[in-house]
């Protein structure tokens, strides 16, 4: 280990800090006359890893919004750490949909936006955390799609943050770009031990990262349902795919006999 | 008065030698046949002068200090009117498009006043100023205003909102907001404004130094036209056509220092 990358390492290390707990009691959230979330309730243990999936429109991305503080809740609270939520989440980092990074600044200065001390030292190493450490001279435009994601991670993980909500961060890749983001982002998770909220659309995203996946429908929470199978999790297994049935019978309201019958699985995939 | 930004995909000083020349040709030809007529006869003087009696009025005026003086002076009046109405621009633009309120107060004023063509209050400006510089200067900096204001309010307010919001989540305080992402973020808009406004302050000073002025390239033009020198009036229209030019560099350079990010600087 050379000279400068034990620094950067003990840097990191010294602001090392557990992951947000969260309690979110009877939350309610109404656009107008219009209920997207009701009456909520959920606890989020520190350093626990959630998904959540629902149809479009479900109120998923509401949901991100209030616990990022860049919504206030109609009704209800969200405690972190014991403490009522207002304003800015500033413990919480957003990684969004879009990646939402400045084209008039270069890799690492997007990075390090908003870092007040060693800015440079700090992004470099999140750049090294998500294999990008080589590029920082760069403009946004001459990255591709995944690396954007990438660039966009390592400035939502640069600043340590305890709580970390990602909206679909990986609606817009290809396959295999995703099966890679989604190794980087729980091995990132397993070193740092941040809270995360996962929101995605795909139900084997969900149960590989989730150690709980959440099920929101019209605004409740129909099932939360433990993922307890080892990680790395090994998507062809039986549980995991027994586990995405349930799942997806849930969101889709089929009702099938308890034991599934292998030819009933694969037609699933037609759907 | 919304410009679109202008695709200059190569920098001209990125190309071989040769492909360089090419534009030069049919100009450098033209001014040759236009020499050859003029010696021979067949192009009165009192139309156009040959290019050669140019050049030698050009030598003359500037041994004489007249062409230096007249285009110092005129190069003076443009950049006085052009930082006056450029500023007051600028910080209007900004301020109605960070401000809501500011915008609901002034917006729509601007707007009225924008539909009157500034060319039309000479008359006016010369009741009002009489014919000196303070006339020029007015006309020039309300030219100038306008496309200023325009560009710098529309291309704050065509901001991504998202990329709004993102920056208050990493945690930016207000002023920084405005360095890193508003400012950033309106640069190219303020430069199309900006290369716009540097048009309008030429022609506004041309039209103010012909019509009434003692100084001045304008008026060397005019001057030269009582007493038949028409080398005098086509070297007066080329230097305005040679600070125009200037100004337009300018402006590229600072596009390219400003905006190395941007697609149209061929990244
Ligand atoms: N600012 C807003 N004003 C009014 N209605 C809103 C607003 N934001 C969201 N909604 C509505 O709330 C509902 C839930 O939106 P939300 O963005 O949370 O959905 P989502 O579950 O994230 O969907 P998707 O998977 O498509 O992103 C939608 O019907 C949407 O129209
Ligand atoms: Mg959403």
């Amino acid at each position: 280990m050379t000279q400068t990358e034990h620094q950067r390492t003990s840097v990191h290390n010294v602001k090392y800090e557990n992951g947000a707990h969260l309690k979110i009691q009877n939350l309610s959230k109404a656009f107008g006359n219009f209920q997207v979330l009701k009456d909520i309730d959920l606890e989020v243990s520190p350093g626990e890893f959630v998904t959540v999936v629902g149809k479009s429109g479900c109120g998923k991305s509401t949901l991100l919004r209030l616990l990022g503080g860049l919504d206030q809740p109609t009704q209800g609270q969200i405690y972190q750490n014991g403490q009522i939520l207002q304003g800015l989440n500033r413990d919480a980092r957003v990684m969004f949909q879009d990646s939402r990074l400045l084209p008039w600044r270069r890799v690492l200065d997007n990075v390090s936006l908003g870092l007040k001390h060693q800015a440079q030292q700090q992004g470099q190493w999140a750049l090294d955390q998500v294999g990008l450490g080589d590029r920082p001279r760069q403009w946004i435009s001459q990255l591709s799609g995944g690396q954007r994601q990438r660039v966009a991670l390592a400035r939502a993980l640069v600043s340590q943050p305890r709580l970390l909500l990602l909206d679909e961060p990986l609606g817009a890749l290809d396959a295999l770009t995703r099966i890679g983001m989604q190794n980087l982002i729980e091995t990132l998770w397993q070193e740092q031990r941040f809270t995360a909220l996962l929101v995605t659309h795909d139900v084997e995203e969900a149960v590989c990262l989730g150690d709980r996946v959440i099920v929101i429908e019209e605004g409740n929470i129909t099932l939360n349902l433990p993922i307890t199978l080892p990680r790395p999790r090994d998507t062809a297994s039986v549980p995991f795919a027994e586990l995405k049935v349930q799942i997806l019978d849930r969101i889709l309201k089929r009702q099938r006999p308890l034991v599934s019958e292998p030819t009933y699985t694969a037609s699933l995939f037609a759907t | 008065m919304q410009i679109t930004q202008s695709k200059t995909s190569t920098s001209p000083w990125q190309l071989p030698p040769l492909q360089q020349l090419i534009p030069w040709i049919v100009p450098a030809g033209l001014i040759f046949i236009w020499q050859v007529l003029s010696q021979l006869g067949l192009l009165s003087t009192r139309i156009l002068p040959a290019p050669t009696s140019i050049v030698q009025a050009a030598i003359q005026l500037t041994l004489s200090g007249e062409l230096i003086t007249n285009v110092g002076i005129s190069l003076y009046r443009a950049l006085v009117g052009f930082l006056i109405g450029g500023s007051i621009g600028f910080g209007l633009g900004l301020l109605n498009g960070v401000s809501p309120i500011a915008e609901r107060f002034l917006d729509s004023t601007v707007q009225m006043i924008r539909n009157i063509p500034h060319l039309a209050l000479i008359p006016l400006v010369i009741l009002w100023f009489g014919i000196g510089d303070p006339a020029r200067l007015f006309l020039v900096a309300l030219g100038v205003f306008f496309p200023i204001y325009i560009n710098t309010f529309h291309g704050i307010r065509s901001l991504d909102p998202n990329l709004l919001e993102m920056g208050e989540v990493y945690g930016l305080r207000p002023r920084e907001l405005f360095w890193t992402i508003i400012l950033p973020g309106a640069l190219p808009n303020i430069l199309v404004g900006l290369r716009y406004a540097l048009g309008i302050m030429w022609v506004t000073l041309i039209v103010a130094e012909t019509i009434a002025a003692n100084s001045g390239i304008g008026y060397m033009a005019m001057n030269a036209r009582e007493f038949m020198q028409t080398d005098v009036v086509v070297l007066s229209i080329l230097m305005y056509a040679l600070l125009g030019k200037l100004a337009d560099s300018i402006v590229r350079v600072l596009e390219h220092w400003w905006l190395p990010w941007h697609p149209s600087q061929g990244i």
